[in-house]
């Protein structure tokens, strides 16, 4: 019963979901062009899968660089403004005003700026998960309790003991909500940044295939897309699990 | 042995200075218990963190074995009101966390670890992390802790003042066996009476704002005592009841 709770309801919904699509598409006799059955996005994929995968390979590339940077860049500025109040007071409304700017504005101009390659839409992947990465990983580092504070100041711990044995750890777990915010955003931005710059990817398989009426082709895409994103979100949550299988525990 | 004279501390507020503890003067022998009692707000756990040199007082002087307090000690313990234990570390890498920061050997820190985690009634949880263990466990670990560096000085805030009364009876009991087995100079401070006399070599009566020392009781009771066949004594019932008097007085006179 357990086991059909878990595995069997979450199938019998999916299952009835493309039932419902595909008797739509039948019963309403609705073309492909405007909406593909099921079976026509299995045959646009298996016309050309070589080229699609390679597609998604080029996405996941953009998403994964551009999400490792901006990973590495957020911590290490979370952890400077975390140390240095100062600099917080004076850069975060800066940092603030800057993420308000919708990112996908900013797509035509980095083309501009750095060509059609792959740069501008690694950059647009950056600016589009850096922020939530920053904020979290703030927020974590500035949440420690104050009696671990105490604690750590009471055995003299230096503040590289303090930081590395209380500080840190205590903020992975709010350090992973803004990877995992971060990594959803980071696929949307690829695509956002390969529908401006057709040059390669899924975004450009959609872009270019909307130009030649081929519905059942941007499906398979989409879905390649949405299959991609579960993915990556997946593999952080397991990366959580590993790291702190703790906060789980703690937060009940 | 810590001696503090004239010792104050004042508290900055919104617009006028709060005065937390007013020209308090104490002794404290080595190897003493002293319990220090009062109600809320009475500048307790002040008085406490000024000993521990996470305060500095605003005036007078604290002395800790001869020397003055500029700052934390490695020879002294603080153990606090919460367990602050480190959900990510098992029961024994709580209790190592002092050895691992003063970079102590760790091979030889983990056998003392485990026997005081044994003498405190958790033997078959060394492994167990935080989330695992009941409130009263937690504390336990706590308490290891803070014994683990065999501090000279042990300094404990209200540490069992979380837990239901029955842990709280065992906890005291496991406390005044170990301060039997390798007594260090120890501050308690608690409200709870009981645990005061059943603890404590001498009691501390706080009166509150500002703080300042009411009255020191002697409790002259042969140990080990219990809080269940000592309470009958004679002794015991003299000294519980007379805190209730000094404590309802010491209530009284809030404004001077």
């Amino acid at each position: 019963m357990t086991r059909f709770r878990s595995w069997g309801l979450p199938l019998l919904g999916a299952v009835t979901a493309l039932a419902v699509w595909w008797s739509a598409t039948a019963v309403f006799g609705i073309r492909s062009f405007f909406l593909p059955a099921p079976p026509d996005i299995v045959e646009a994929f298996g016309r050309q899968p070589a080229y699609l995968l390679r597609e998604a390979g080029s996405t996941v590339a953009v998403t994964v660089t551009g999400f490792g940077i901006a990973v590495v860049a957020g911590l290490l500025l979370a952890m400077t403004l975390t140390a240095w109040r100062a600099l917080e007071r004076a850069t975060l409304p800066v940092l603030v005003a800057l993420n308000s700017v919708p990112k996908v504005a900013v797509a035509p101009l980095l083309v501009v700026w750095l060509g059609f390659g792959a740069q501008p839409k690694i950059v647009l992947v950056v600016l589009i998960c850096f922020f939530p990465v920053v904020v979290a990983t703030m927020a974590g580092l500035t949440s420690t309790p104050a009696e671990l504070s105490e604690l750590s100041r009471s055995l003299s711990a230096s503040v590289w003991q303090a930081y590395v044995k209380i500080r840190l750890p205590w903020a992975l777990p709010q350090m992973f909500v803004g990877l995992k915010v971060g990594i959803s955003l980071a696929v949307i931005g690829a695509v956002v940044a390969e529908i401006n710059n057709p040059t390669g990817g899924l975004g450009a398989v959609i872009v270019l295939s909307g130009m030649s009426f081929d519905t059942p082709l941007a499906f398979a895409a989409i879905i390649l897309l949405a299959v991609l994103s579960t993915t990556l979100f997946y593999l952080v949550v397991a990366l959580e699990r590993l790291m702190v299988p703790w906060a789980r525990a703690i937060s009940g | 042995m810590i001696a503090l004279t004239r010792v104050s501390r004042t508290f900055p507020a919104r617009t006028e200075t709060v005065a937390a503890l007013h020209e308090i003067d104490l002794t404290v022998a080595e190897g003493e218990f002293v319990a220090v009692i009062g109600r809320s707000g009475c500048g307790k756990s002040t008085l406490l963190r000024l000993i521990a040199g996470l305060l500095e007082p605003t005036s007078g002087t604290i002395t800790v074995d001869g020397g003055p307090v500029h700052g934390p000690r490695r020879d002294v313990a603080l153990m606090q009101q919460q367990p602050a234990l480190l959900p990510w570390r098992t029961a024994l890498g709580n209790v190592l966390l002092p050895v691992e920061i003063a970079r102590l050997p760790r091979g030889e820190g983990a056998d003392r670890a485990r026997e005081l985690l044994d003498a405190v009634g958790l033997a078959g949880f060394h492994h167990r992390h935080p989330y695992e263990l009941s409130g009263g466990m937690q504390q336990r670990v706590a308490l290891c802790r803070a014994l683990i560096q065999q501090p000279h000085v042990l300094l404990m805030d209200e540490p069992f003042s979380a837990l239901d009364a029955l842990t709280r009876e065992d906890m005291a009991a496991q406390l005044q066996a170990l301060h039997l087995a390798r007594p260090a100079t120890t501050v308690f401070v608690t409200h709870s009476i009981q645990e005061a006399v059943l603890l404590a070599d001498r009691v501390v009566v706080l009166s509150p704002r500002p703080g300042r020392v009411r009255e020191v009781l002697a409790v002259d009771i042969p140990r080990p005592r219990s809080l269940g066949r000592s309470a009958a004594l004679p002794a015991v019932a003299e000294c519980v009841a007379h805190l209730h008097d000094v404590l309802a007085k010491a209530g009284d006179d809030l404004e001077p």
